[in-house]
């Protein structure tokens, strides 16, 4: 493991309650690099990559992101979310603001962009979402797959270095899929350091640097693509591959 | 395959059949759709039959509003000269008359203040209202008070009338969202001296009625005060007042906060915005606006409750009509009095409802969630 990783996550240990969710979570994910996390529901997937960005905290170990270590310190905590996009299931976009209110809002108030600028970038981005004329809707009045877009044009609005997907896909109807995925394909193509929980296999195979398996808060196994689905070394991921690819 | 199927000719467009537009036909479907409907119609004419002609015989055709004294009036109907001689006295208390022009001019002044909240190219609303609310105060008492460059001093205690029930209501809506919203985000907070703070504060405030908080306010306020300070019994009300409205507003904005999904408050914090700015900027808007009809509730109850500020020795409006319906002159003419009270109240509260409504509807224009 180089010391010039992006992300380093050491032993990683978290409880809710007396429920351990972390088990020893080892990461070391490189500048440029993607990962693909997957892992049956409930295996702590999400509950890693929020404590990447501090929406959960962990209770031992050593998280560190773009040089920064995540501890209490609330410095720390703005620094590093500063440079980190995220990306939810469920969209999360502000109900009250238009589409591009919603972009602009952290660069104005985070960046402290000023406004025209910020303007000028959310256009870009979502032109390069290519959804462009919608700039002026309310989330609402969109579908699923276009909010989604807009939920990764206004993570991108804060140029950040590392990007976090949870489930981006899993809350869409199946035609929306295609044109998120496709979406994070160019993402990833462009050298986007990127960490995505999904359960989109094709994406992984055609993106992923590597793959990470986790169940029951631990990671079980971690591979290159090919070797991943050609080759799986657990039974766990054995158990877990046949029940994704069975449907 | 396609040119078995009939091509879909366009039906032309038709007027709609006669029988469901025009007023008889509104009449029909709205009140004589079904037998049950019918009775009930019917029912409700005779009602009204009843009522109505005895009403508007009392207040109209047998009222009296000519005179000066109680010898115009008759039984068989109102007797609005009293409510004549003694407008005033309704609208300002025992504000010296000729002193009278400074509320109005305080009226104008308020109303000033509020327009540029409703102009939609001002965007610092935010900002803008808080300096009007700590703006407003020293002017109103600058200009109401007096005692300064030749102007007459009026103490407090001669205020009166709708003047101070609309000046107690203002003060207590104003102070009551800025203290809510304080209180309630207090409550949710994870500190816990503030939280403790705050909840014993709700519940107890909320636990008492008004007339009690305003009495601890009378008796306890000057406890709090070094000797030889006074604090006058208006200044106190307010302060009670607002205490109390603010405890109540904390609750509704509460149950506005508890309705935000969480992923909102999530999505603030991923994109590094502090927590002020995703309370001002994410949550407080939607946490309002979802509860605006409760908002404009508690106003309306507080806009009645003021009524209560009569144990303090203060006259609202109604404690004026009390103080007309006592006085010898207008003895016996109670009703007229009561009736044109409630009737100022009415008016406030009902305009308050309506502006609501069409806050509501404007809000919900932009998004369905
Ligand atoms: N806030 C919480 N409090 C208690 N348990 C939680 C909380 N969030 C998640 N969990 C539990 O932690 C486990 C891992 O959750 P999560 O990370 O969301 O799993 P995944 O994303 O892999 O489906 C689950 O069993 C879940 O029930
Ligand atoms: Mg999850």
């Amino acid at each position: 493991m180089s010391s010039g990783a992006m992300i380093q996550l050491d032993q990683v240990n978290k409880w809710y309650g007396q429920f351990h969710v972390l088990r020893n979570v080892n990461l070391s994910v490189e500048k440029g690099q993607k990962v693909v996390v997957c892992g049956p529901s409930g295996s702590g997937k999400s509950t890693m990559i929020r404590c990447i960005n501090r929406l959960e905290e962990h209770q031992q170990g050593r998280i560190v992101v773009n040089g920064i270590e995540l501890t209490s310190d609330v410095k720390n905590v703005d620094a590093i979310r500063r440079e980190v996009g995220m990306v939810f299931q469920h969209f999360n976009l502000f109900p009250h603001l238009t589409v591009l209110e919603n972009l602009t809002l952290a660069p104005i108030w985070v960046r402290k962009t000023p406004k025209t600028e910020a303007e000028e970038t959310a256009r870009h981005y979502l032109e390069r979402v290519r959804i462009p004329e919608q700039a002026d809707k309310y989330p609402g009045q969109l579908s699923g797959g276009q909010q989604q877009r807009v939920a990764i044009a206004r993570a991108l609005c804060m140029k950040p270095q590392i990007m976090l997907f949870d489930e981006p896909t899993s809350a869409l109807d199946p035609e929306m899929v295609k044109e998120v995925l496709d979406t994070m394909v160019s993402l990833a193509n462009e050298g986007m350091t990127m960490i995505c929980v999904t359960h989109e296999m094709g994406f992984a195979k055609a993106v992923a640097d590597f793959v990470v398996f986790m169940d029951k808060g631990e990671v079980v196994e971690q591979a290159a693509p090919t070797e991943f689905f050609g080759n799986p070394r657990s039974d766990r991921t054995r158990l877990f591959l046949s029940q994704i690819l069975a449907h | 395959m396609a040119t078995d199927i009939a091509p879909h000719a366009t039906a032309a467009e038709l007027p709609p059949p006669r029988t469901s537009v025009g007023p008889l036909a509104w009449l029909k479907q709205n009140l004589f759709a079904t037998p049950k409907d019918t009775v009930l119609t019917i029912l409700v004419v005779l009602f009204l039959l009843w009522v109505v002609p005895p009403l508007l015989r009392w207040a109209i055709f047998d009222a009296t509003i000519s005179g000066t004294t109680r010898d115009v009036c008759t039984f068989d109907g109102a007797c609005w000269t009293v409510i004549k001689m003694r407008f005033g006295q309704l609208i300002y208390g025992l504000y010296p008359p000729e002193a009278r022009w400074r509320v109005n001019l305080m009226a104008v002044l308020v109303v000033l203040s509020l327009v540029p909240l409703f102009l939609p190219w001002l965007k610092q609303k935010l900002l803008y209202g808080a300096g009007v609310l700590i703006v407003m105060p020293i002017v109103a008492s600058l200009i109401l008070e007096g005692g300064w460059g030749g102007l007459q001093q009026v103490e407090t205690n001669l205020w009166g009338g709708l003047f101070l029930t609309l000046l107690i209501s203002f003060v207590g809506i104003a102070a009551s969202l800025p203290i809510g919203i304080l209180l309630a985000l207090g409550r949710r907070s994870n500190m816990p001296i503030i939280k403790a703070l705050c909840v014993t504060l709700i519940e107890i405030v909320r636990g008492v009625p008004l007339i009690t908080v305003l009495f601890m306010a009378s008796v306890m306020l000057p406890l709090f005060f070094p000797p030889g300070w006074s604090i006058d019994k208006l200044t106190r009300a307010l302060i009670g007042v607002s205490i109390f409205s603010g405890a109540y507003m904390a609750e509704v904005i509460r149950g506005g906060l508890q309705a935000i999904p969480k992923g909102q408050y999530e999505a603030a914090n991923a994109m590094g915005l502090s927590y002020w700015q995703s309370m001002g900027l994410i949550i407080l808007p939607q946490a309002l606006r979802l509860v605006i009809p409760g908002i404009v509730n508690t106003f309306i109850g507080l806009f009645k409750d003021t009524s209560l500020v009569l144990i303090m020795g203060l006259y609202d409006l109604l404690g004026i009509a009390r103080m007309i319906v006592a006085s010898p002159e207008w003895l016996g003419r109670s009703i007229e009095t009561y009736v044109a009270a409630g009737f100022g109240f009415w008016i406030f509260c009902y305009a308050m409802s309506r502006y609501s409504q069409r806050l509501e509807r404007k809000l919900h224009t932009g998004h369905k969630h």
